[in-house]
C-alpha cells in the first residue's frame, strides 16, 4: 500500500515553546489511524500544520506525492483533504441545511455565481449528506442553536461535502454522552467504509480509539513516542508511563 | 531651505509630534488593553482644551491648574462612562463598542455646544513659557521646547510603568488573555476601568497642552481623531513605541508638508498612512491579530 | 413560497410609490426621492457589512465618486445622461476595486481603518482639486437633462433606477455568491476550509458595494443639483452605517427600513431642534445596548415570541 500522507521531520515553535518536535509520520491509503496524547501534546497543532492553517518551521508534508507546505487551506481542500475542528466551527446563523449547502456550492466552484439563487443549488446532495449523519430532521434549524452533539455531526457533514479522500477529525466525540459517542463512531465507521476514505483522527475517549483504529500514534510534548497496531501501543511501556497511566479510567 | 529654517521646522514638527503622541498614546493604550477603538477620544481632547480655557482664561487660574483640571475632569467623565455603560459591551462585538463610542461623540458634541456655544476661543501661552530661547543660529519658542520635553517624559514614564512595575505586568497580561487573568484572581474590571480612565485623561492632557498652540473651534475633535487614527495605525495598533514613531512621522510630514507643499498638507497624513500600510500592512511595529 | 411573496410585496410597494405623485405634496415627493436614494446607498453598504461581515467606515467615498463623477461629466463635459451615469457608476466601482484590493489584505478593525483612510483621501482630493470639483464651495449647477429636471420626472427616474438597483442587489445577495459571502461572515476560517478563496470574494463584495454606492451617489448629486465635500466626509459614512445597523444587518430589507426611519427622523427632528446629534446618539445607544440586530431583528424576535405562545 502506498503512503497517502507523508510527513517528515516536522517542527513548529511558538515564541520558544516547541509544539511540534521532529514529527515524521506516514499514513497509508485506506487506513483508519488515531493520534492520541494528553492535553497539550500538540494534536491540534499537528492537524493545523497538515491542513495549511499553520506553516511549519521545518519539515515536509506531502499528500499523494504533492507538497502541501505553503498552500493555503482552500487549495489543500481541493486536493482531497477535509477536516473537522475541535472547537465547533460551523456557520451559526445559517440553517443546518445551508451550512452543508454552502460547502457543496464551494466544492463545485459555484461560489462566484452571481445569478443562480443559492437556496436552489445542491438540494439533493445536501439532503443526502444530512441523512448520512442523521441530521435530516434538523435541516431547517439555526445551526447555532443545535445541541453540541448535533453540531459535531454537522461538522462531519460539512467536512464530507468536500468529497475528501482523506478525512481529518479533531476529537469527533468530545463532549458527547456515551450514547452519542457510540452513534457518532458507528456512523463515522460506516461512512468511511462506504466511501473508502482514509481517516486520521484525534481522540481522548480510549474506547473509541481502540474500537476503530487500525493504527495508533501517540503524541507527547509534540513528539511521536509510539506508533503501530493498537495492541503494540497499548502495551508500550513508554506510552503507559506517559499517558495511559495518567488516565485512571482509561 | 536654510539650516535655520530646517531646524526651526524640525523643531516645530517635533513639538507637534510630542503633543500628538500624548493624545494618541491614550487611544493606543485603550485599544491595546480593551480592544476598543474609542472614537470619543477626539471629543475628550476637545473637552480637555475647552476646560483649560474655562479654568485658565475665564476663571483666571494658573495654566497648569487648568491642565490638571482637564486631566481630572476627563478621568471622571471616562470613569463614569466606563462603569455605567461601556462595561456592558465588552463581550459584545467590536462594532457595538465602536458605535457606542460614536454615540458618546454625538452626545458630547451637543453638550459642548450647550456649554461653550459655537464661538472660537484661544488660550495664550502660560507665563514663563511664552517667550523664546536664542540658540544662536535659530530662535526656538519656549512652549514648543516644553512640549519636546514633556512628550518623551510621558513616553518613558508609560514605558517604565508598563514594562517594569507589577501593575504594568498585569496590564500587559490583560492585552494577551483577559480570561486567564480573571482566573488568576486579578480584578479585571478594575484594570479595564483604570486603563480607560488613564487613556482618556491623556486625551484631556493632550488637549489642554495643545490649547495654547491652536484655535479652539467646534469640530476640532473630528480633525484630531482622524490624526490619532493615522498615528496609531502607522505605528501599529497596540504598540506604544509604535505610536511614538507614528507621531514623529506625522509631526515631521505635516510640518514640512505645510512648508514645502502647502496645497496638499491636509492630504499628506493620509498618503503617509497609505504608504506605510502598503509596505507594512499592520503598521511599523504592529503584528497581525490572532483572531479571538 | 416566500420568494414569490416578497416579489409580490415589492411589486405592490413600487406600484404604490409610482402613484405617489398623484396624491402627494411636493414635499412628500421630494422626501420620498431622498429616502429612495439613501435606501440604495444603505443596501449597497450592507453587501459588505451584513453579507460579508466586513465593517467599512469609508463607504461615502464611492457615493461621492459616483456623485461628483456624474455631475462633472454632465456639466463640465456635456455628456448625455445615458453615458454620464453609467460612466460615473463604473468609475466608483473601479475605485472600489482598487481600494478593496488593499483593504482585504487586512481584517476587522484594521480593514475598517484602512477603508476610512482611503475615504479621507478621496475627500482630500475632492477638497484640493478645486478646478474640477469646486473644492470647499462644492460643485453646483449641475446640468440636468430636461426630462428629469422637474421634481416629478426626477422622482420617477429615481424610482426606476433604485428599483433596478435593489433588484440587482437582491439577485446578487441571494445567489450562490451571496450565500457564500454569508458563510464568510459567519466563519471565514471555515469558509476557507471548504475551498473558498475568502480574500477574493471579499474583494468582489467590496467592489459590488462601491459600484451600487456610486449609483446612489450619482442619483443624490443630480437630485440636489450639486455635490459638496461633506458628502465624502466620514460623517456621511457614519450616517449610512447607522442606517444599516438601525434597520438590521441580517436581513435584505433591513437597510431599506433603517434608511427610511433614520432619514425621516432626521428631517423631522431638524425642524424642531438643532440637537439632532443628541437624538442620533441616543438612537445609537439604544441599538448598541438593546437592539444589535436592528429593527428587523426586533420584529423577528417579537414575531417568534408571538408564534411560540
Amino acid at each position: 500500500m502506498t503512503a497517502m500522507l507523508s510527513i517528515g521531520g516536522l517542527w513548529k515553535s511558538f515564541a520558544g515553546f516547541v509544539a511540534t518536535r521532529d514529527v515524521s509520520f506516514e499514513l497509508l491509503a485506506g487506513e483508519t489511524h488515531a493520534v492520541i496524547g494528553p492535553n497539550g501534546a500538540g494534536k491540534t497543532t499537528f492537524f493545523n500544520l497538515i491542513t495549511g492553517h499553520l506553516r511549519p518551521d521545518k519539515g515536509s508534508v506531502s499528500f499523494e506525492g504533492r507538497d502541501l507546505i505553503g498552500l493555503p487551506p482552500q487549495k489543500i481542500v481541493r486536493l482531497g483533504i477535509a477536516r473537522s475542528f475541535q472547537r465547533i466551527n460551523i456557520y451559526p446563523r445559517l440553517t443546518v441545511f445551508e451550512n452543508v449547502q454552502v460547502a457543496l456550492i464551494a466544492h463545485e466552484g459555484q461560489q462566484w455565481n452571481l445569478f443562480r439563487p443559492g437556496r436552489s443549488l445542491h438540494r439533493q446532495g445536501t439532503q443526502e449528506l444530512l441523512e448520512l449523519v442523521g441530521l435530516a430532521p434538523e435541516a431547517l434549524e439555526t445551526a447555532g442553536e443545535l445541541s453540541y452533539g448535533k453540531q459535531k455531526q454537522l461538522e462531519l457533514a460539512i467536512a464530507l461535502a468536500s468529497q475528501p479522500r482523506l478525512l481529518l477529525l479533531d476529537e469527533p466525540t468530545a463532549g458527547m454522552s456515551p450514547q452519542e459517542t457510540g452513534e457518532t463512531i458507528a456512523s463515522v465507521r460506516d461512512i468511511v467504509k462506504a466511501r473508502g476514505l482514509t481517516l486520521l483522527f484525534t481522540e481522548h475517549d480510549m474506547s473509541v480509539v481502540f474500537g476503530i483504529a487500525e493504527r495508533i500514534s501517540v503524541l507527547h510534548h509534540g513528539e511521536i513516542i509510539a506508533s503501530g497496531a493498537p495492541d503494540a501501543v497499548r502495551n508500550d511501556p513508554e506510552v503507559k508511563r506517559v499517558y495511559l497511566g495518567e488516565h485512571a479510567h482509561g | 531651505m536654510t539650516l535655520t529654517m530646517f531646524t526651526l521646522n524640525a523643531f516645530y514638527g517635533l513639538a507637534l509630534a510630542m503633543n500628538m503622541f500624548i493624545i494618541a498614546s491614550g487611544l493606543n493604550l485603550i485599544f491595546g488593553v480593551l480592544r476598543v477603538i474609542n472614537f470619543a477620544h477626539g471629543m475628550f481632547y476637545m473637552f480637555g482644551a475647552y476646560i483649560v480655557f474655562t479654568v485658565a482664561k475665564s476663571w483666571g487660574a494658573p495654566f497648569f491648574v487648568g491642565v490638571l483640571a482637564s486631566a481630572l475632569a476627563l478621568a471622571a467623565i471616562a470613569l463614569v462612562i466606563e462603569r455605567l455603560l461601556l462595561r456592558h459591551l465588552y463581550d459584545k462585538e467590536h462594532l457595538m463598542q465602536l458605535l457606542f463610542t460614536f454615540a458618546i461623540v454625538l452626545l458630547m458634541s451637543d453638550a459642548a455646544k450647550m456649554i461653550w456655544g459655537t464661538d472660537q476661543y484661544s488660550v495664550g501661552y502660560p507665563p514663563g513659557l511664552g517667550g523664546a530661547v536664542n540658540m544662536g543660529f535659530v530662535i526656538l519658542p519656549q512652549y514648543q521646547l516644553f512640549l519636546c520635553i514633556v512628550g518623551p517624559l510621558i513616553a518613558v514614564a508609560m514605558w517604565f510603568v508598563v514594562d517594569r512595575t507589577r501593575w504594568g505586568r498585569v496590564v500587559r497580561a490583560a492585552t494577551q488573555d483577559r480570561e486567564m487573568l480573571a482566573a488568576l484572581g486579578v480584578n479585571v474590571p478594575m484594570v479595564y476601568a483604570a486603563v480607560f480612565t488613564i487613556g482618556s485623561a491623556l486625551a484631556g492632557i493632550g488637549g489642554a497642552l495643545a490649547a495654547p498652540r491652536i484655535a479652539l473651534v467646534p469640530g476640532m475633535d473630528a480633525t484630531i481623531i482622524n490624526e490619532c487614527f493615522i498615528i496609531v495605525i502607522i505605528g501599529g495598533l497596540g504598540n506604544m513605541w509604535g505610536s511614538f514613531l507614528g507621531a514623529l512621522a506625522f509631526g515631521f510630514v505635516v510640518q514640512f508638508g505645510t512648508v514645502l507643499a502647502p496645497n496638499w498638507q491636509d492630504v499628506l497624513p493620509y498618503v503617509l498612512m497609505l504608504v506605510v500600510l502598503i509596505i507594512r500592512p499592520w503598521g511599523l511595529l504592529g503584528r497581525p491579530e490572532t483572531g479571538h | 413560497m416566500p420568494q414569490r411573496r416578497s416579489l409580490i410585496a415589492s411589486a405592490v410597494v413600487v406600484l404604490l410609490l409610482a402613484l405617489l405623485p398623484l396624491a402627494g405634496s411636493r414635499y412628500a415627493i421630494d422626501l420620498t426621492t431622498e429616502v429612495l436614494i439613501y435606501a440604495l446607498f444603505a443596501l449597497s453598504l450592507n453587501v459588505l457589512i451584513g453579507f460579508t461581515g466586513n465593517i467599512s467606515f469609508g463607504h461615502a467615498a464611492y457615493f461621492a465618486i459616483g456623485g461628483y463623477g456624474c455631475a462633472i461629466l454632465l456639466t463640465t463635459y456635456g455628456w448625455p445622461l445615458a453615458l454620464a451615469l453609467p460612466a460615473a457608476v463604473v468609475l466608483a466601482g473601479l475605485v472600489a476595486a482598487v481600494v478593496g484590493y488593499f483593504c482585504v489584505r487586512l481584517t476587522q478593525i484594521y480593514f475598517a481603518m484602512l477603508t476610512l483612510a482611503f475615504a479621507m483621501l478621496v475627500w482630500g482630493v475632492a477638497f484640493k482639486w478645486k478646478e474640477v470639483t469646486g473644492g470647499d464651495d462644492g460643485f453646483t449647477g449641475i446640468k440636468m437633462p430636461a426630462m428629469i429636471s422637474h421634481h416629478i420626472g426626477y422622482f420617477y427616474f429615481t424610482l426606476v433606477m433604485v428599483s433596478l438597483g435593489v433588484a440587482a442587489l437582491w439577485v446578487i445577495c441571494h445567489s450562490a455568491f451571496g450565500l457564500t459571502l454569508v458563510a464568510i461572515r459567519e466563519n471565514s476560517v471555515r469558509a476557507g476550509f471548504i475551498g473558498v478563496d475568502t480574500r477574493h470574494m471579499r474583494w468582489a463584495a467590496f467592489t459590488v458595494a462601491g459600484t451600487f454606492g456610486g449609483l446612489a451617489g450619482a442619483l443624490f448629486g443630480m437630485y440636489h443639483r450639486g455635490m459638496y465635500i461633506e458628502n465624502a466626509f466620514w460623517t456621511e459614512s457614519a450616517n449610512v452605517l447607522i442606517m444599516v445597523l438601525l434597520g438590521g444587518i441580517y436581513s435584505f430589507i433591513g437597510p431599506i427600513i433603517g434608511a427610511a426611519v433614520l432619514h425621516l427622523l432626521q428631517t423631522f427632528t431638524n425642524q424642531y431642534t438643532p440637537y439632532w446629534p443628541t437624538v442620533l446618539g441616543l438612537i445609537l445607544l439604544v441599538i448598541v445596548l438593546v437592539l444589535p440586530d436592528g429593527l428587523i431583528g426586533l420584529a423577528r424576535r417579537v414575531r417568534a415570541r408571538g408564534g411560540r405562545s
